[in-house]
């Protein structure tokens, strides 16, 4: 689903976010993406949704190598995917429902249809009965779910999240993990870049680690090439 | 998209994309509608702006109409005088007047006896007895000759050539030619007014523009988070396009008040003034036509300087 290939990225003030990183996520797969701040979790979701480009080397989604992805056809492309923030990135003017339902009025949707999945997708987070609120009158945890409905609603095939949970006590977090795995169950790909290793260690995925904008040499690295790390924690991370 | 057409089988797709197209962009008119009526004081010095702009030209354009029309008045009544030579007699005078006037290109011709004249010019010039020492009448008769409204402008001129080629004719004297001076100047004018009117034109897609950026600042937020979850430019610039066109509308709509309310207090003075030149003159209002053209002007230019601000500012606007 993501094959990302001796990619470089680097700012215009010379700092490197990535060095060369070479990774794989299969499609149905569950992979979080780990490291300190600054080691290019974020810089690798954002070439991904195309915010960025990289310097060098390949980024290929869905068999589609982003580099040439036109800026023109960058909205078609980006419909395509579900995009998770750390910060909700919710628009506040307006209700529940009319957030969880913009993707599908950019992708000029009717209107029973498009009201039909919004409501599945606010089944899906438990927020059905919220529909008509405001974004700022829930809480952190409901409006991250808000954000995650509105990610899924027209169903992509690749979700990436970048610190869902950040903002998150540690049963909300969960919460929006078991969320995760429930698409995960139904064919979602899902790349999810997050800190916080013991939540991960519980669900049992795939673990990348990035340090300083490359791999770092650890067991998930061995264990990637079987690709089989249920249930097994990396205590040597 | 094929992955959403998957998902959804069967019957209950009756809406066709031109509804849907029809539907989305209905609901951004009445979405803008709402922002404008949001922010009603901001929104109401914008308009008023903008009626104030249209109003100006809009006004000047009427009072040259208005005197245009007082002109043509005169125009129609482009009248003769032949003055006639000194030895001719009354009665040359009057077969004279009688062949003129049977002239399919005169309306009417009225003869003004020299003694009338003398007569005339003892009453009103105020000189009353000193005429009186005159030992002859030193005034010609005249023939004051109109013109058959159905001339046009050549067989006027013609016609005061052949009046001026008769035998007994002293002298033709076109006494309204300062009114196609008048009419020249009005040309003059409105040539000006045109020019004015482009620059504030100009001025009006400034406003509307940077007004729309304004707008597209304060919600740079939301247009990031729209074009981050796939919005093309086309689908965050059309509500702001939108509201250029509702500016432009009111802005339009309210210079016609504005005008309307100009006319109304001048039409009772306007009045008074032609009684006292015993004048049928009525102030010219502003036609349909006109009026369409106001409202046009200021839905083209509101559209306009709306497409430009979002065009340049929309694409600058990307995620980060």
């Amino acid at each position: 689903m993501i094959r990302i290939e001796n990619v470089v990225k680097r700012f215009p003030g010379g700092q490197e976010a990535l060095s060369g990183l070479t990774l794989s996520v299969e499609k149905g797969e569950m992979v979080f993406v780990t490291g300190h701040s600054g080691a290019g979790k974020s810089t690798l979701l954002r070439l991904i949704a195309l915010i960025e480009r990289p310097t060098s080397g390949q980024v290929i989604v869905d068999g589609q190598n982003t580099a040439r992805v036109s800026r023109r056809k960058i909205p078609a492309y980006r419909r395509e995917i579900g995009m998770v923030f750390q910060d909700h990135k919710l628009l506040y003017d307006r209700p529940v429902f009319d957030n969880v339902a913009l993707p599908l009025v950019i992708a000029g949707l009717g209107h029973r249809e498009a009201g039909r999945k919004v409501r599945a997708a606010l089944d899906q987070v438990g927020l059905l009965h919220k529909e008509r609120q405001r974004p700022e009158t829930l809480s952190s945890g409901e409006q991250q779910r808000v954000g995650i409905a509105r990610a899924i609603v027209s169903r992509p095939k690749l979700l990436i999240a970048d610190e869902p949970t950040g903002n998150l006590d540690p049963d909300l977090s969960l919460e929006v993990m078991r969320i995760f795995r429930r698409f995960n169950e139904v064919g979602v790909t899902l790349l999810i870049a997050s800190h916080d290793l013991a939540l991960i260690d519980q669900l049992g995925c795939r673990r990348i680690a990035l340090e300083n904008g490359v791999r770092q040499a650890l067991v998930d690295d061995d264990m990637d090439i079987d690709g089989h790390v249920e249930g097994q924690p990396s205590w040597q991370g | 998209m094929a992955r959403m057409s998957q998902h959804d089988p069967g019957p209950a797709r009756p809406a066709g994309p031109m509804r849907i197209w029809l539907l989305r962009h209905a609901s951004n008119l009445v979405g803008s509608l709402g922002r404008l009526a949001r922010q009603p004081f901001a929104s109401f010095l914008t308009i008023l702006v903008i009626a104030v702009t249209l109003a100006l030209p809009a006004s000047l354009h009427l009072i040259i109409k208005n005197a245009r029309s007082l002109g043509d008045g005169w125009d129609n009544a482009l009248d003769f005088s032949v003055y006639l030579k000194s030895g001719t007699t009354v009665a040359d005078a009057e077969q004279m007047a009688q062949l003129i006037s049977q002239r399919a290109d005169v309306a009417n011709v009225r003869l003004i006896k020299a003694d009338d004249a003398l007569e005339e010019f003892k009453a009103g010039s105020g000189f009353g007895s000193a005429l009186d020492y005159l030992q002859d009448n030193p005034l010609p008769h005249t023939l004051v000759i109109r013109p058959a409204p159905s001339n046009t402008q050549a067989s006027v001129v013609l016609l005061h050539e052949e009046l001026g080629n008769l035998p007994q004719t002293e002298v033709v004297q076109v006494d309204s030619e300062w009114v196609r001076r008048f009419l020249a100047i009005l040309d003059i004018v409105q040539r000006a007014i045109a020019v004015g009117a482009a620059l504030l034109g100009a001025a009006i897609i400034i406003i509307i523009g940077n007004t729309i950026r304004l707008d597209i600042e304060n919600r740079r937020a939301e247009i990031e988070v729209t074009k981050l979850i796939g919005a093309t430019n086309a689908f965050v610039r059309r509500p702001f396009l939108y509201s250029g066109l509702w500016y432009g509308l009111f802005g339009g709509m309210l210079s016609l008040a504005l005008m309307a309310y100009g006319l109304y207090s001048l039409r009772a003075p306007v009045a008074r003034l032609a009684g006292l030149y015993n004048s049928q003159f009525q102030v010219l209002s502003l036609g349909f036509a006109e009026c369409a053209a106001i409202v046009g002007a200021g839905v083209t230019l509101g559209l306009l300087g709306s497409w430009l601000a979002a065009a340049r500012h929309m694409r600058a606007i990307e995620p980060r």
